[in-house]
């Protein structure tokens, strides 16, 4: 049994953290690319550390403090009414900081191989900084930037530890494809584990492929 | 003082890199800032740019003041009207020849642009590449393609940063040719940064010479040449016969200044600020040192004339440069220059005794003085 709403909810989890996730790793990735400031390696080190630690680990972390017991815990049931943890807007707050490297690292790396002249030259051609972001930066940053996003997409999709940590298994709520997956081979039903399996598999596979083919048709022409 | 058009440069600042520098460029004018690496060339073509600014300076072009730091004055690079190639032509890689022209037109308006682009293009020799990446060019179509879209600004200062480093001999004598045609039909200041001193002579019609961040010298290539303001800048210029003596007389009528130089006196030209008694340093041209030649004596030996053995006999195609040991205490090198066949029937060889005479008229007198010492103290 295919459970359409489960798979629904982790497509619009996966949107949702790369509309959100993207200007704010753009920002972040061309201060890191660009910048020299004290503490930057610091803040580089805190930013990859999703990627070493445990997503249990983290997803506890992250449930102490979205709780009714924190502070902002408390501030976000005053504001909104009921608690971040197993909400769908706690689900997605985690899934933007658990997505923060896979969202920066590539982006970063595109914005540092950009040769270090082309800006100041765009400057003297007399364009404006957003028209140097716009013409210049983004175009040629743009396989790194593309594939930060489809990372960050499918990364989200398969997302298990943090989302049953913080989330939990609320239908319609907090229930994504993952958890589902995991729910119904608890239930022996493999059939429904194995259709949905292969669905997440196909949807990843796809979205590397758009990823590695629009890399590839981007490089500069001529081989040079 | 004329402002119409002309730049003005006075930069100061300690730190990171030291600056001293303090120049005009006229409009027309190709200024060749020369220096070792590392003497700060680069970092002055772009606070001209707007891209690095000082800590203290001031920058007027055509009137306009891009840079007053005491009034707080900075104008964006944006808005500063400059031309810059920069060493590696920093070209947008993603964009076509004309796609790096046209982006430089933004003051243009947009049915203006693709025209104008196509006539600067085809003004560097370019017509028919329009539509080629950078990727896709020649290190020297890279270059002209850089020069278009630096002139496409309609700038009122062309700064060009070392701008045939990177490209093989034969292309860069064909760029030579074409800067020395382009210039004609440029009104601007033009502001060239060279290491290389034969490039620097040959395009510039004056030269700035730096070192650590500090102009030493600015004039014409030649009287740099022959007549270096100091050792440091005899130096730097690369000039082989630099020596240190002491002025014994001043003889202003005969217009003659006598230099004691390892126990002989020579005649030099009058050089009237050094009073007698003042220690010195003087060079000499290698073109000023003549040989004294066993198959075809003259009269003008008695012109400064030394003795010594050769010690360098070095053939470079048809010259051949000479360098012999003065007899005397220090035995100190002076180098000369002949046509190989010269060397060769005059029987010029290592170890072989040798005269020569040093014509009065270039002998150049500086002050003993190292600069580079003061800065770095």
């Amino acid at each position: 049994m295919m459970e359409w709403q489960a798979l629904a909810l982790s497509l619009k989890l996966a949107g949702w953290t790369v509309a959100l996730l993207l200007p704010a790793a753009l920002a972040i990735a061309r201060m890191l690319a660009w910048k020299r400031f004290a503490g930057r390696r610091l803040v580089e080190a805190a930013l990859a550390m999703p990627l070493v630690l445990p997503p249990t680990v983290l997803g506890y972390y992250l449930l102490s403090a979205f709780g009714a017991n924190s502070a902002l815990g408390r501030a976000f049931i005053a504001v909104v009414g009921h608690p971040l943890a197993f909400s769908f807007a706690g689900l997605l707050t985690a899934s933007l900081i658990f997505n923060l490297p896979f969202a920066i690292q590539p982006m970063q790396r595109a914005f540092e191989s950009i040769p270090a002249d082309v800006r100041p030259a765009a400057a003297c051609c007399g364009m404006s900084p957003w028209r140097i972001f716009a013409e210049i930066e983004l175009p040629l940053a743009w396989p790194g930037v593309l594939s930060a996003m489809v990372l960050t997409f499918a990364h989200t999709l398969g997302e298990f530890g943090v989302v049953l940590m913080v989330g939990g298994n609320i239908p319609g709520e907090t229930r994504t494809i993952a958890i589902a997956i995991y729910d119904r081979v608890q239930a022996f039903d493999t059939r429904s584990a194995g259709l949905m399996a292969a669905v997440l598999l196909a949807l990843s596979l796809a979205a590397i492929a758009v990823a590695y083919s629009t890399s590839r048709r981007t490089e500069p022409a001529g081989g040079g | 003082m004329a402002a119409e058009g002309r730049l003005f440069i006075q930069l100061a600042q300690r730190a990171p890199i030291p600056l001293a520098a303090t120049f005009d460029c006229a409009p027309g004018e190709v200024l060749a800032l020369t220096g070792p690496s590392g003497s700060g060339k680069s970092t002055i073509l772009r606070c001209i740019a707007g891209l690095d600014r000082p800590r203290d300076g001031r920058i007027e072009c055509a009137g306009e003041v891009w840079l007053d730091t005491q009034a707080r004055i900075g104008v964006s690079p944006q808005r500063r009207s400059v031309g810059l190639v920069f060493q590696q032509y920093a070209l947008f890689p993603h964009m076509s020849a004309l796609g790096n022209v046209v982006a430089a037109l933004g003051h243009r308006p947009r049915s203006e642009r693709g025209p104008r682009a196509r006539a600067l293009l085809a003004s560097v020799h370019l017509a028919g590449l329009e539509h080629r990446r950078p990727a896709e060019l020649s290190g020297g179509q890279q270059q002209r393609v850089a020069m278009a879209r630096a002139l496409a600004r309609d700038p009122k200062v062309l700064l060009l940063d070392e701008p045939f480093a990177a490209v093989d001999r034969v292309t860069r004598h064909k760029l030579y040719r074409e800067l020395a045609e382009l210039r004609r039909q440029l009104a601007m200041p033009i502001v060239l940064v060279t290491h290389d001193l034969d490039e620097a002579a040959m395009l510039a019609d004056r030269m700035c010479i730096l070192h650590r961040g500090r102009t030493l010298q600015i004039g014409a290539p030649h009287e740099i040449r022959t007549r270096p303001a100091d050792a440091l800048v005899a130096r730097l210029v690369d000039l082989r016969n630099v020596f240190e003596g002491v002025v014994r007389a001043q003889d202003a009528p005969a217009g003659r200044t006598l230099v004691e130089w390892q126990g002989i006196v020579l005649e030099a030209a009058h050089a009237a600020p050094f009073a007698v008694g003042t220690r010195v340093a003087w060079t000499i041209p290698v073109g000023g040192v003549v040989l004294h030649r066993r198959d075809r004596p003259s009269r003008g030996e008695h012109e400064n004339p030394i003795a010594g053995t050769v010690v360098e006999c070095l053939a470079l195609g048809d010259d051949t440069t000479v360098g012999l040991a003065a007899d005397g205490p220090a035995g100190a090198q002076i180098t000369l220059r002949v046509p190989t066949h010269v060397a060769r029937r005059n029987g010029l060889a290592v170890g072989v005794r040798a005269g020569a005479s040093l014509l009065a008229d270039a002998i150049h007198l500086m002050p003993w003085r190292d600069t580079g010492r003061d800065a770095q103290a």
